[in-house]
């Protein structure tokens, strides 16, 4: 992109498909954001959403696979929210509650494993490719150009109908996608660390490559991380949404936010909370991830703030 | 400029050669016999081993990738193994339906993001500033599919005002656009508000208030002009996106555009219809950044071409 420095447009542009964040103390950005509202609310929600995950087989009140008899109508439809069923049952008579609790695991493991292994790639290609420069480079620049005009959802529906999809064959297949961004942030903040003057000055006393590059270099790199970590998360939870809307996701009967609205959509103008419930829980996850991601962003880079 | 030019366009060229070999590769390696598929369940082994032959599919990977990719330089991208048609046919009977639910789509992001992000910038940290952007942050947290269902639940089911879904005059385009605009509409906000903040501290801006100018003209004629440019890149990249990412709206509302058609085309292997989708997808991604680039400097003379 020429003169493409705009932080917010290169957020915008990656992760529908987030900025690069300067050096700040810890110390002082928990304290700034403790003053975000907003943030600690998306924590908040956070540490909900990861408890349901855990604490699913302990806090359902039914099992998420099992069929009740009174889980439908005489006529055969599922229910609304009634006193037994709190919000009510799907197609098969099954209960919605424990299916969400359960859901939530599927959503965030995936969101989790697929984030790791996409900072990992990211890091350690776009790391090498910002530290080697020269032909490295030029060669990590061709080819995540060329990832990125790879239509990524077509990728994923394809490697993922050809892969017979479990749990971690999606979380693989959208870390192949997401990568790239990270690695792009990465090579770029690599390039203008590696010609500072405390890099030479190691280099000077003879600190090996690996060492200079794990103990002298990531350290710098943490920060852009982490708000790319959490702001992915909430990018992954809805691509998995999608995958799993579209069947080609997590397979039944293992529950899935996205999953569970796929099941119902045929019948959804009868039972319209059957969309709309697993539908928030997806919004929820995926905005909380997001306020908490913006709000670490200023946290850590006060000349972001507000920006 | 014609160094720049030639060169973009080198390394264009080098991404869908790319592309064109990694999706290839890809399709390659899907366990299903295409040979099969053609002939049917009940042909002969003799049949399915001629039409193997024919398609080339006896070949090793590099032939049959050599055989490929000399069919799309003459614009041969193949035969459907399921329709019997050209796949260039093919997309070019669906390219339409996705051209027109694309520019509808960018017309509602355009709609719902710029006078947010603008609201949002001129009235920085104020409540309205911090509800806009939560906002913002809800579009591009909500899942598309969910608010494409929402969006047919409420409007035209309950209402009865617009079509359930299909393909036809101005009333079927309005949900599906809408559903892309809510998500989209969300970070153009976004990226609206940044730009004019920004644009807004700077000098002539201060100039432009001293001498008396109204606030809105400030704005509107000054300011907008210069923080609208991170907006033109955005529209170009969008037009590469759709053309490969709208699978899942135009599923939701039985769209008969390109992410149908490919979505159809993966649930039953159709390897050249895939591989068509792809590629095509790519010359409209490529195409589109590099429209953006070019046109960028054109709009502002600080940015040079290199």
């Amino acid at each position: 992109m020429t003169g493409g420095s705009d932080a917010a447009l290169v957020e915008a542009v990656s992760r529908r498909g987030t900025a690069v964040p300067r050096r700040g103390r810890p110390p002082q950005a928990w304290d700034r954001l403790k003053r975000n509202p907003l943030a600690l609310a998306g924590l908040a929600v956070v540490g909900l959403v990861v408890l349901a995950a855990i604490l699913a087989p302990w806090v359902a009140p039914f099992d998420p696979v099992e069929q009740f008899p009174d889980g439908l109508s005489p006529e055969g439809r599922p229910l609304g929210p009634t006193g037994q069923f709190w919000l009510g049952t799907d197609l098969l008579g099954r209960d919605l509650v424990s299916r969400l609790l359960y859901g939530a695991r599927v959503s965030l493991l995936v969101g989790v494993l697929a984030n790791g292994a996409a900072l990992l790639i990211g890091t350690m290609l776009g790391g090498l490719a910002g530290y080697l420069k020269g032909w490295t480079g030029a060669v990590f620049m061709r080819f995540t150009d060329m990832m990125m005009a790879f239509p990524a959802l077509l990728l994923a529906i394809a490697l993922s109908a050809i892969l017979r999809p479990s749990l971690w064959i999606v979380a693989l297949v959208i870390a192949l996608v997401n990568w790239v961004w990270i690695a792009r942030v990465v090579y770029a903040q690599m390039l203008a660390l590696s010609s500072r003057e405390f890099v030479e000055a190691a280099r000077a006393v003879g600190v090996p490559t690996g060492r200079l590059l794990v103990r002298h270099l990531l350290p710098h790199l943490v920060p852009t991380l982490l708000v790319w970590g959490t702001l992915g998360v909430s990018t992954t939870v809805l691509f998995e949404a999608a995958l799993s809307f579209l069947g080609v996701g997590v397979r039944p009967p293992t529950p899935s936010w996205g999953g569970m609205i796929n099941e119902s959509q045929s019948y959804f103008l009868d039972a319209p909370w059957l969309v709309i419930f697993p539908g928030m829980a997806i919004l929820v996850t995926s905005l909380a991830f997001n306020l908490v991601g913006d709000g670490l962003r200023d946290a850590l880079d006060p000349q972001m703030r507000g920006r | 400029m014609a160094r720049y030019l030639v060169l973009r366009l080198g390394q264009a060229l080098l991404v869908l050669f790319g592309i064109t070999l990694v999706a290839f590769v890809i399709t390659f390696l899907v366990p299903a016999d295409p040979a099969r598929m053609i002939a049917g369940q009940s042909a002969t082994a003799e049949t399915v081993q001629r039409i193997r032959h024919e398609l080339g599919l006896d070949l090793p990977l590099p032939a049959q990738f050599g055989r490929y990719l000399r069919h799309v330089l003459r614009g041969d991208l193949g035969r459907s193994y399921a329709q019997k048609v050209d796949v260039a046919a093919l997309l070019r009977s669906r390219f339409p339906a996705t051209v027109e639910l694309m520019v509808a789509g960018i017309v509602f992001e355009l709609l719902i993001g710029l006078p947010a992000g603008i609201l949002a910038a001129v009235r920085r940290d104020s409540w309205l500033d911090r509800t806009v952007m939560v906002g913002a942050f809800l579009g591009v947290s909500a899942p598309q599919f969910a608010v494409g269902l929402l969006l047919l639940y409420l409007v035209a089911f309950k209402l009865q005002v617009l079509p359930l879904g299909g393909y036809g005059g101005l009333s079927h385009v309005l949900l599906p656009a809408l559903t892309l605009g809510i998500a989209g509409g969300g970070w153009y906000a976004r990226v609206m508000r940044s730009a004019m903040v920004e644009v807004l501290t700077q000098d002539y801006v201060r100039t432009a208030r001293a001498k008396g100018l109204p606030g809105v003209q400030v704005v509107s004629k000054h300011a907008l002009k210069n923080a609208i440019l991170p907006v033109v890149t955005m529209v170009g990249l969008d037009f590469g996106t759709f053309m490969g990412g709208v699978v899942v709206v135009e599923s939701v509302f039985g769209w008969p555009g390109i992410g149908q058609l490919a979505w159809q085309a993966i649930q039953i292997v159709d390897i050249p219809v895939i591989m068509g989708v792809v590629i095509f997808s790519a010359l409209a991604i490529v195409t589109g950044n590099l429209l953006a680039d070019l046109v960028y400097p054109l709009l502002d003379p600080k940015i040079r071409y290199q």
